[in-house]
Parts: structure tokens; sequence; C-alpha cells
């Protein structure tokens, strides 16, 4: 393996997966990934519709248990998180297409929702399925229309219940705007404060989004326009004017998702992710040339980081818990009843519990914010804990395979003197360049 | 007084226990279990250094050699813990010495596993498949097939640790036991870690205060061991428990390294030692009154070079020393055919000469505890007849 396509397999993928062989050319194998749908997608998985149907069943359930307190707790969401969450480790722990997957939780971060909300659980990985995979190589445009009428996140930044208060049910119940998705829409995953909006464009903007909820009720339940909580009239949202009606929203996605902002947001983002912490502008400069120029276009911008010289560096990022457990687990490529259980756990005890961001700005991307002093040693326990599972793996080889020339000289030499199997294992699982993505 | 349920009845006479009750369990223990021995192996990975456990201080060449490695002489301050005359416990292991003032402690030295190899994991592999060619199954698993399972329908035997070692896989069904809280290395892991670290301008500074935070610091890493014990007495106290249960598991496989030793091997030696008697003191108080019917093996891959190397340790070597403790050994001696260290009695002019081999020890152990056969014998230890069991390890009767 040479140290481009060891690059391609850390900088850009999840890892190798043991002894696999990676693609002869680095970056045509990382383009063909971007060809044709996600491949998850082929796997089974739960909908919005049948998420939902879960929730209102258990929501049934309780009220009736609160009757007469004698059924046993309602578990169909819990039940149907379970299922997806085992489906999904399993994939990302299998799957050859690491970059693909890489992009699907790149994307999921930009539009963060969390079981924070626990009542997204029951469509969490609809969310993924149906507002993120079919749009990593797309559109961005297509994938905001796609989060924005998605019920994971109406419900996540409370829009389903913001009501305008001119509208006929505002007038009714005197209730009125929740800002919070017009506020992070704007902040986080379009034009950033960078652009200059005011207060009053949130709060326009949010009168723009009234009416964009979801009934529980519709066989099948899901997205949901109400009009009769829709603000009357047109609005302006940095200098522009929308008008009334849904289609009032579908042009304000448009207006953003094209904006100059947005794609300097995203590039930036992109690059971060990708090249370094701190994004050198020339490359964010590159990248948002290819947005604006494309329309949008994902799949082009992310060839463009590909084609980034500075993306083919030595490795600068740190691994986030995530990225360090799957790429540990993946060098590792334990058969199943080996692996440890509770990955998610294990996620969660190294600071980033799967699905459960704390605040919607996602999981932060640079090391600063991984890297402190227990975080790191608790990689260090859990590398020797899970070494412990690697029986008569040979960690030289796992190295080898793992890294290639980016073992560093040390380690393997530590290695080589280490006294058992598993403190060779966790010299290299816990060395600084495992670290590095 | 020779009927063990008279014994028994004054036993819990003592305790203030009904003599008919305890009495009573006590053969309704013996009826459900298919026996009530225990055998527990711990495997130091990393390679004890023999000579600086139990130093053959009566040797005349061993100063010649690695006068920078020995303990003062036993009575004087900090001084060897003398084993009759010739041979001393590294001052690190007093609770070894009590145990062997008590006959229940038998270091057996000049030992080496099957195969000659300088390998850390080859040797450990070899020792664990109880062979000198590789195998599909441990030896301790293949004991376990040997041994009648109990009615309860546990597992005969069990793993401590979070994977099984190599010496118990096999055919037969074996648990495995780990509680949380045990999962850390040993300091000198994390002196490594940190060592691998320290140019990196992400992780070094992290690692470095992480580490201060939980209290070590480079001096107690590199050199004075920052407690007893630590988690290893604690998980052989817990261990114990588990063994002494009437239909708990009869074989226990534990392991604790540390002993790699290349550098500063007196200071760093300190640490595992203390670690491995706290554990051994730990495992026979959670047996309790099951520590009468309990063997320990404590063993290791090979010894060290009986030479000091440039950097205040010892590299790879051959003949070392094996522990054997318990309620039925025939301690408070060393047993050893020992083989001297002049220069034209070293092993490849490097390492002790290996006298014994670790099969005929085990096999001498096995073979009385369990009633095993020389076919039985066999089985465990295949093509091992020129390691014959040696006898007189376990008390008759």
């Amino acid at each position: 393996m040479n140290t481009n396509t060891a690059h391609a397999l850390i900088r850009f993928g999840l890892g190798r997966i043991g002894q696999q062989t990676p693609p002869a050319d680095p970056v045509g194998g990382l383009l063909a990934e971007l060809d044709g749908p996600d491949p998850a997608l082929s796997l089974p998985g739960a909908t919005t519709a049948e998420g939902l149907i879960a929730l209102r069943e258990d929501r049934a359930a309780r009220a009736a248990r609160k009757a007469d307190g004698t059924q046993e707790e309602p578990h169909r969401v819990r039940d149907l998180l379970q299922a997806e969450a085992d489906r999904l480790g399993d994939h990302i722990l299998t799957t050859p297409h690491g970059f693909r997957e890489r992009l699907v939780w790149f994307w999921a971060n930009h539009f963060t929702v969390s079981l924070r909300r626990p009542e997204i659980a029951c469509v969490i990985n609809a969310y993924l399925r149906e507002a993120i995979r079919p749009h990593v190589t797309g559109t961005f445009h297509d994938m905001l229309l796609a989060v924005m009428n998605h019920p994971a996140m109406l419900m996540y930044l409370d829009n389903q219940g913001s009501i305008g208060p001119n509208s006929p049910a505002g007038q009714r119940t005197h209730r009125g705007l929740n800002e919070n998705l017009a506020r992070e829409s704007l902040e986080l995953h379009t034009v950033t404060p960078a652009s200059g909006y005011t207060q009053a464009d949130v709060t326009s903007y949010a009168k723009i989004l009234t009416g964009w909820s979801i009934d529980l009720q519709l066989n099948p339940p899901g997205y949901l326009f109400r009009l009769n909580a829709h603000e009357p009239g047109e609005k302006q949202l940095m200098g522009r004017t929308f008008p009334h009606g849904r289609g009032g929203a579908l042009e304000a996605f448009a207006f953003l998702a094209h904006h100059p902002a947005t794609q300097r947001n995203l590039a930036t983002k992109l690059v971060r992710h990708f090249v370094a912490d701190d994004p050198p502008p020339s490359c964010v400069a590159k990248v948002e040339a290819v947005l604006r120029d494309t329309g949008g276009d994902l799949k082009a911008a992310t060839t463009a980081v590909l084609h980034l010289p500075e993306a083919w560096t030595p490795l600068a990022k740190l691994r986030d818990p995530f990225d360090y457990v799957v790429a540990v687990l993946r060098a590792m490529d334990l058969p199943k009843p080996q692996r440890p259980p509770q990955v998610a756990r294990v996620m969660a005890g190294l600071g980033q519990p799967p699905f459960a961001a704390p605040l919607p700005n996602g999981w932060p991307d640079t090391a600063a914010e991984w890297d402190g002093p227990e975080a790191m040693m608790r990689r260090i326990d859990w590398a020797y804990g899970v070494s412990g599972r690697g029986g008569a793996l040979d960690a030289l080889q796992v190295a080898d395979a793992a890294l290639g020339p980016l073992l560093h000289a040390d380690t393997l030499e530590q290695m080589r003197r280490a006294g058992s199997r598993r403190d060779a294992l966790t010299l290299l699982l816990a060395s600084p360049e495992f670290q590095r993505r | 007084m020779s009927h063990p349920s008279m014994r028994l009845t004054r036993r819990s006479a003592l305790l203030g226990l009904t003599a008919a009750f305890t009495a009573g369990r006590y053969s309704v223990a013996l009826a459900a279990a298919a026996t009530q021995k225990r055998f527990v192996v711990v495997i130091l990975r990393g390679a004890l250094d023999g000579m600086s456990a139990v130093v053959p201080y009566g040797d005349a060449n061993l100063g010649l050699w690695r006068a920078s490695l020995i303990p003062p002489q036993p009575g004087a301050e900090g001084g060897l813990l003398d084993l009759g005359g010739f041979y001393g416990l590294n001052p690190a292991l007093s609770g070894f010495h009590a145990l062997y003032q008590a006959n229940e402690l038998l270091p057996v030295h000049a030992v080496a596993g099957p195969y000659r190899v300088r390998s850390h994991f080859e040797a450990q592999d070899y020792l664990e498949f109880g062979s000198d060619h590789a195998m599909t199954s441990g030896w301790m698993n293949r004991l376990a097939q040997e041994i009648p399972a109990n009615k309860g329908g546990s597992d005969t035997a069990l793993a401590v640790g979070n994977a099984v070692p190599l010496v118990l896989r096999g055919p037969a069904s074996v648990g495995s036991w780990l509680p949380q809280s045990f999962a850390q290395p040993a300091p000198e892991l994390y002196a490594r870690l940190m060592a691998l670290h320290a140019h990196d301008p992400i992780t070094g500074p992290a690692i470095r205060e992480g580490l201060k935070e939980r209290g070590f610091t480079e001096a107690t890493l590199a050199n004075a061991p920052p407690q007893a014990g630590g988690g290893f007495g604690a998980l052989c106290q817990s261990t114990g428990r588990l063994l002494a249960a009437p239909d708990g598991p009869r074989l226990a496989a534990l392991e604790i390294g540390g002993w790699d030793t290349h550098t500063q091997q007196k200071n760093r030696l300190t640490y595992p030692l203390r670690q491995l008697d706290e554990g051994m003191v730990q495992l026979k108080a959670g047996l309790g009154t099951a520590w009468r019917n309990t063997t320990v093996l404590v063993m290791t891959e090979f010894g060290r070079t009986v030479r000091v190397n440039g950097t205040g340790g010892t590299d790879h070597g051959t003949g070392t020393v094996a522990f054997v403790l318990g309620g039925d050994v025939t301690g408070g001696r060393v047993q050893a055919n020992w083989p001297g260290l002049s220069q034209a009695n070293l092993f490849e002019n490097r390492d002790l000469q290996p006298t014994a081999d670790l099969r005929a020890v085990t096999k001498g152990l096995i073979g009385p505890l369990f009633g095993l056969d020389a076919a039985a014998l066999g089985r465990v230890f295949p093509q091992s007849e020129r390691a014959e069991a040696i006898g007189g390890l376990i008390r008759a009767g």
C-alpha cells in the first residue's frame, strides 16, 4: 500500500477493513464511489411513515396504560431504533464504500437532528435514508428541500408547532411563531451570520416556514403543509420578496441554497472536514467556485476536494471518536460475535454518542474539541480493552494493512518490543498516527 | 480426625455455625460438583526475569553478570526475603514470602516452555498450546475436557479478562468474565504511549496532562510504581470468590503484563511484582476455605538474559522461574535442578539454562489433583513423553 492509497482509505474513507485489497488507483477508487445510488439504500430500513406509526402506537399505548395501569411500557420505537442501529452499525463496519459513508455522516452532521429530542428516534434512520443519502452526490438544493420537509427536522427544530399569528389557526388559538428552524437554517445550514441577515430576516423566514408541519394522524402519517397555520401575505427575506403559501418557502430554499454565502459555508466545512482544521482559503475558494459554477452540485464539489493537492499532504486531522472506533474495528476486522457489543455506547464513552449531538450545530470538526486529556486517556483505555479481543491477530500485520507507510518507525519499534500481542495491538491503536485522518 | 465431615464439624463449630447444616451443605456441594479441586493459571505476559523474582544469591557467579540488579542480602534494609539459604525472594514479594513460610508457596526454578524461541508472541503461543508445535486448542481447554462437567451445567473453565486466552481456547465451552473497571493497561504501557506521543502537537500534551490528572508522573511511570496491587488485586479477589462457589468454575486463567523489562529493570519490575504479590494474596482471600482445594500455577513465556544490557535492563532469554501456590502444594522449599551460572553453563552463552519443562511441572500438578493417568495427561500435553511429570509437588491424600 502506498501513501496515497493509505490517505484515500483514512482521510476520505472509514479505514481499511482487515487485509481487504484497496483499489489500485486511489483517486479513481474514490471517484467510483460517487457514482450511482448509495449502496446502503438497498438495505432494509423503516420508512418515516412506519416510524411515525410506531410513535403513534406507543403514544396510544402509553395513554391507555395511564388509564388502566396494567400494560408494560410500550417499546415499538425502541425496538425499531435498535434494529436500525444494528443494521447501520454492521454496514459501517463492513462497507467497502467508506468515502460514500463519510459523506453521508458529514452531511447528516451538517443538517443535525439529535436524539436529545427523543421523539425523533422513530425516524432518525429514515431521515438518513430519505433526506441525506439520496442527495450526497446530488445538488445541495435538493438536499435542503428534502431536509426541510422531513418530519425529523420539523420535529427536532420545532417547526411543526410554529403558527402564523395572523393565520386562521393563529387567530383562533392565539399561538404564534417558533423561530427555531428558521434561525438554524440560516445560521447553520445555509448562509451563516457572515451574510449579514438580521433578526427581522429570521422572523420573516419563520413566517415563510409557517405551515411546514407533520400530521401523525394521517395515513400514512408524515409531512403536511397546514395552510390554515400559514402566515398570510408576502414576506421579505434578505432583501427579497417571497409569495404567500407553501411556494414561498420553496422559493426561499432555492434562494438560500444558491446564495454565495451558503456556497462559502459549505466549501469551508468540506475543506475543514477533509483537509485541515484551519481550511486554507485557496482550497475553500476552489470548492466554492465549483459549487457556484455547477449550481451546488455536491458530486462536483466533492470531486474538487479530492483533487486539491492539499488533500494529499500528511494527515493533519484528529479522528473524532466515531471515526476512531469505526477505524479500529475495521482494522481488526473481527467476526461479528467477537466484536465488542454496544459500539454506540463505546462512542458515547469516548464523548460522541451517535445521533445525539448536544446542539443543532452538530459535532465539532476540529482537534481542539476532541483532544481533551481525559478524552485521550479513554481512547487509550478503550484501545487496550478492545485489543484484548484481538486473540491471535498479528499486530504488525494489522499495522501494515491499516497504516502501511504511515506507521511511524518508533511505533513499529515499540510494537516489536511489546510484551504481548495485546500490548502490541494497543500500541498501534493508541499510537499518534492511528488518531489521524 | 481424618474423616472430612468430622473436620468440617469441628471447623463449623468454631465458626459458630450449626454443625449439621454446614456439613450437610458441604456434602451436597460434593455431590453437585464433579471435583472440589480448583486450578488457576496466571500467565505473566512479557517474560518475567526469574532471577530477579527468585534470586539465586548463593550462586557465586550471579554478581559477575548482574551485580546492579541484585537486591541487598537477606536481613539488610530492603533485602531479599530468604528462601532457605541459596535463593531469596524479591523484596516486592512479601505476600509470597508469607505463603512460603506457611508451606503454601513452591517456586520452581530454571524452567522453560516447550519450545526455544525468543519472540514473545510465538513463545506465548507454544506455552499456551502446551506443545512444541502449533495446535488448534490450548492445554487448559484440553484439561477441561478431562474433568467431568459440573452438575449445575456451568462451564468448568473461566477466562478472567475480556477475551479467552489461547490457553483456554478449544472445543470445551469456556466462560469469561471481566468487571468493566479493570480494562486499564499497566503504567508501563502508558509510559510507552506517552513517549510515542511526546512530539505530537495534538495528542502529546493531552496525554501528558491526562496521565498527570490520573495521578501518574513521569517519575512514577518510569520508576517507582504508584501503588501496590492496583486493579489486579481486586480482580483476583473476585476471581477467588467465583471459584469458591460450590458449583462455580474449577479452572481459571488470568493474565498480567508489564514484565518486559528492557530498561531500568530494578525499578520497573517492582510494580508488576507487587501487583502479582497482591493478586495472589487477594486470590487466597477471595477463595476463603476453598484455598485448601486450590492450586495456582504462575508461569511466563521465557526468562531474560543473565547479563544486564546497556540500559539497566535484560533482553529476551530462556530459563526462568514458575510459582506453584495453594493449600495442597508441598511448599516451603524451592524445586530446582540448579544449572549454575558459570559461563559454560549458560544457555547459548546468554541465558539461564532450563533444567525443567513447564509441562513436566504442570503434569505433576494436574495429575494428582484431578486423578489423571498417563493417557489423560498425554491428551492434555500430546507428545510430551520426555517432559515426565515431576512428582511430589502436591501433598498426597
